[in-house]
């Protein structure tokens, strides 16, 4: 069987599956369990509400508890293993992960990724709302930053591989260092500065992303305060700043957050990259080097990150809420 | 000295979408103007062009005898109230009122005494360390005025300030308004509207605007009493003035009229020229200057088909032997119910007959009268 008939097949069998169990769910609820017929009409039509609800959500809390919530359990089990799995060692994993270099290493890298990618991200694409707003091109400069965000990390890695290559002819840092009259090197190899350049994918990536957010945000403003702000003698820094990021201090958090926890997730840049080489590690890419090497480490590492995404995600779903009330 | 003079000022959009033109207006120290016309006339546009919200494509604005074209809204000494209030939604009462003194760098205790003696004029004490979410409507209109207030602005800009608030707020704010302009009879205000008793009662100049021009300028009485065209006759007051056809059959200090419908003639305090022996002309008549009349003098004769009782006066609507033409309109003092359905003749003093000529009122036949072209509602 080809495999486009097999992904056809696959998508009607699921779709009309979920139609079919809510269909035949529903029918059987109301004609056969409690039908609405002489006496019992009245109490069996609200019997019959009072279950529906539930026919729907049975299907959605099996599937996230299958999903979701027994692989942060057994990973968390599968973590307190040793790497072939058979031996019970408790926290070992945890305690040898702080013990370890890399893990150091790789932690503080990301501290420095969560620092500086979300703020630049975020930055960026306000800075690029606000002057595109007006502009009658606006939309086209807009559109070409956004195109990064179509991108897979893949591939905008390997766009970014040519921008760094190790090659005048090549890479355009090198062309420019050599139109200066300066040497060859390999900007991946700069010690510590090369946690940056990588962090430049993530945000050239993201700044789009920001930016769509933000200048739908930055038109919901009401116009009339920005007047009233003109006429009572501000500057057109002074109504950015003190009139308008004020009333998209929400939507700014969210967008923050939102690549807060990105950020935590994202491996491919380092990987794809680096490969984790000359002090760039991070979280995401130190657990992929220890995966099917040695599980126990890696769940231990994914834990981890968990853990240190898990607040500010609560932080987001709190702000994004409340943007919404 | 705070005196406006706007010579032939005009606003295109685009340069081809004409919006105001030829709009010539002087506005002196301590007058509370109000621009009244039909909703896409211009009246925001022209005061948003007073404000310096919007360019004046032609013409010039002079505030304090200097040209102000140029000039930054800031500078200008104009503060705007905003129908929407346009209050700042992240800031308290307190520093919304501020804000504009911060800007300007003023000193903490300079500030804080403004925006006290703001507070307490508005009855705003109590409510300085809110948002405005937190407060109703009237309220976050006072903080919208206080704001204004706290700059000691020479010309005060309101677009429609009561338009969002419900009947009974709104004849208090109009009140707390008046009382404001009486305590503060130095400076000029300008004020847009749609509601006639709000420019019958604030106004000491109504301008009315209408088809990209001003219609006329005149005290509420002036224009109530005196309209120079058909327009303006039929936009102040309500209901709108009664036209009917006519021919004019006796000239001279009084003009004396002949009707078409009914065939009454009646005489008008209006002046006419022998030579107008025989115009047709519009004989124009308030419904609240219709008078019952049982003599060979009247102004109209007709059917009553609807009457509406509401209490202290009684609207009779009458037939038109034409369907198209707008029903003529009386009203009478007292309840009058049993004249549904009745003949009725209707009359009025000489003094409340206004005669048009050609749309322009007889009274300013030499003036140069500009008719908007547009129907009154
Ligand atoms: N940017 C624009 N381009 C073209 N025409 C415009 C533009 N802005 C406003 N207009 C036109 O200018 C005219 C005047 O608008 P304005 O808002 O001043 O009317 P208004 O008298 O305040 O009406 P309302 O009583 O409904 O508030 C309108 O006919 C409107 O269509
Ligand atoms: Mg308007």
């Amino acid at each position: 069987m080809s495999p486009v008939l097999q992904g056809a097949i696959t998508i009607l069998v699921g779709v009309g599956g979920c139609i079919g169990y809510f269909y035949l769910a529903n029918l059987i609820l109301d004609k056969v369990i409690f039908p609405a017929r002489r006496d019992d009409a009245g109490r069996n039509i609200n019997r019959a509400n009072a279950v529906r609800p539930w026919l729907f959500l049975v299907p959605a809390i099996l599937a996230l508890g299958l999903y979701l919530v027994y692989p942060v359990v057994g990973s968390f089990w599968r973590s307190l293993f040793n790497r072939g799995g058979d031996e019970f060692i408790g926290l070992d994993n945890y305690i040898s992960l702080i013990a370890d270099e890399g893990f150091r290493t790789a932690f503080f890298n990301n501290f420095l990724w969560v620092l500086v990618v979300p703020a630049m991200a975020t930055f960026l694409g306000l800075l690029v709302a606000q002057l595109t707003d007006r502009l009658r091109w606006g939309n086209i400069a807009k559109s070409l930053i956004f195109m990064p965000m179509a991108i897979s990390f893949v591939g905008a890695s390997l766009i970014w591989k040519f921008v760094y290559a190790n090659d005048a002819d090549i890479g355009i840092i090198n062309a420019i260092r050599a139109s200066a009259g300066m040497d060859v090197l390999d900007p991946l190899q700069v010690p510590f500065w090369n946690n940056f350049f990588l962090m430049v994918i993530l945000i050239w990536i993201q700044t789009g992303f920001a930016m769509v957010i933000l200048s739908a945000a930055l038109r919901g403003i009401p116009e009339e305060t920005v007047e009233a702000a003109i006429i009572d003698g501000a500057n057109p820094l002074q109504v950015f700043f003190r009139i308008k990021v004020p009333q998209i201090m929400g939507t700014i958090v969210v967008v923050w957050t939102t690549i807060t926890i990105l950020v935590l997730k994202v491996f491919d840049i380092v990987y794809t990259m680096t490969g984790g080489n000359y002090g760039t590690e991070i979280l995401p890419s130190y657990m992929m080097s220890y995966m099917f090497r040695d599980d126990g480490r890696a769940t231990a590492v994914a834990f981890v990150i968990m853990l240190v995404v898990m607040p500010v995600m609560i932080w987001n779903i709190v702000q994004a809420r409340k943007e919404m009330h | 000295m705070a005196d406006l003079k706007l010579t032939d000022v005009e606003k295109t959009y685009g340069g081809t979408v004409r919006v105001l033109h030829d709009i010539n207006l002087d506005i002196a120290q301590g007058e509370l103007i109000v621009f009244v016309g039909p909703s896409g006339c211009g009246k925001s546009t022209l005061l948003r062009m007073i404000a310096g919200l919007e360019k004046i494509t032609g013409g010039e604005l002079e505030i304090d005898g200097m040209v102000v074209n140029d000039v930054p809204p800031s500078e200008r000494g104009i503060a705007m109230v905003f129908q929407s209030y346009a209050l700042y939604p992240h800031m308290t009462v307190r520093d919304n009122m501020a804000f504009a003194l911060k800007i300007a760098g003023k000193s903490k205790a300079e500030i804080d005494k403004a925006v006290a003696a703001a507070a307490e004029k508005l009855q705003l004490t109590n409510f300085l360390d809110r948002l405005p979410k937190a407060l109703s409507g009237g309220q976050r209109q006072r903080v919208a005025i206080g704001r204004s207030i706290v700059r000691d602005p020479k010309v005060y800009l309101f677009d429609e300030p009561l338009s969002n608030l419900d009947a009974a707020l709104r004849v208090a704010t109009r009140l707390e308004i008046a009382q404001l302009k009486e305590q503060m009879p130095e400076s000029t205000m300008i004020y847009v509207t749609h509601d006639q008793v709000e420019a019958m009662t604030l106004a000491s100049r109504i301008v009315v605007l209408a088809g990209g021009g001003v219609a006329q300028v005149g005290s509420p009485l002036e224009l109530y009493e005196k309209p120079n065209s058909e327009f303006v006759a039929q936009f102040i007051g309500s209901p709108s003035m009664n036209l009917l056809s006519g021919e004019i059959v006796g000239t001279g200090e009084m003009t004396t009229l002949r009707l078409d419908e009914g065939g009454g003639t009646i005489t008008s305090n209006y002046p006419s020229q022998t030579s107008d022996m025989g115009a047709r002309v519009h004989v124009g008549i308030r419904p609240e200057d219709m008078l019952e009349t049982s003599s060979g003098d009247f102004a109209y004769h007709g059917t009553v088909e609807i009457t509406e009782a509401l209490g202290e006066v009684t609207l009779l609507y009458f037939k038109r032997s034409a369907p198209e033409n707008d029903p003529v309109i009386g009203k009478l003092n007292g309840i009058h119910k049993s004249l549904r359905g009745q003949d009725v003749r209707m009359t009025a003093e000489p003094d409340k007959v206004h005669v048009f000529l050609n749309g322009v009122s007889l009274l300013y036949r030499d003036g140069n009268v500009f008719l908007p072209g547009v129907q009154p509602h």
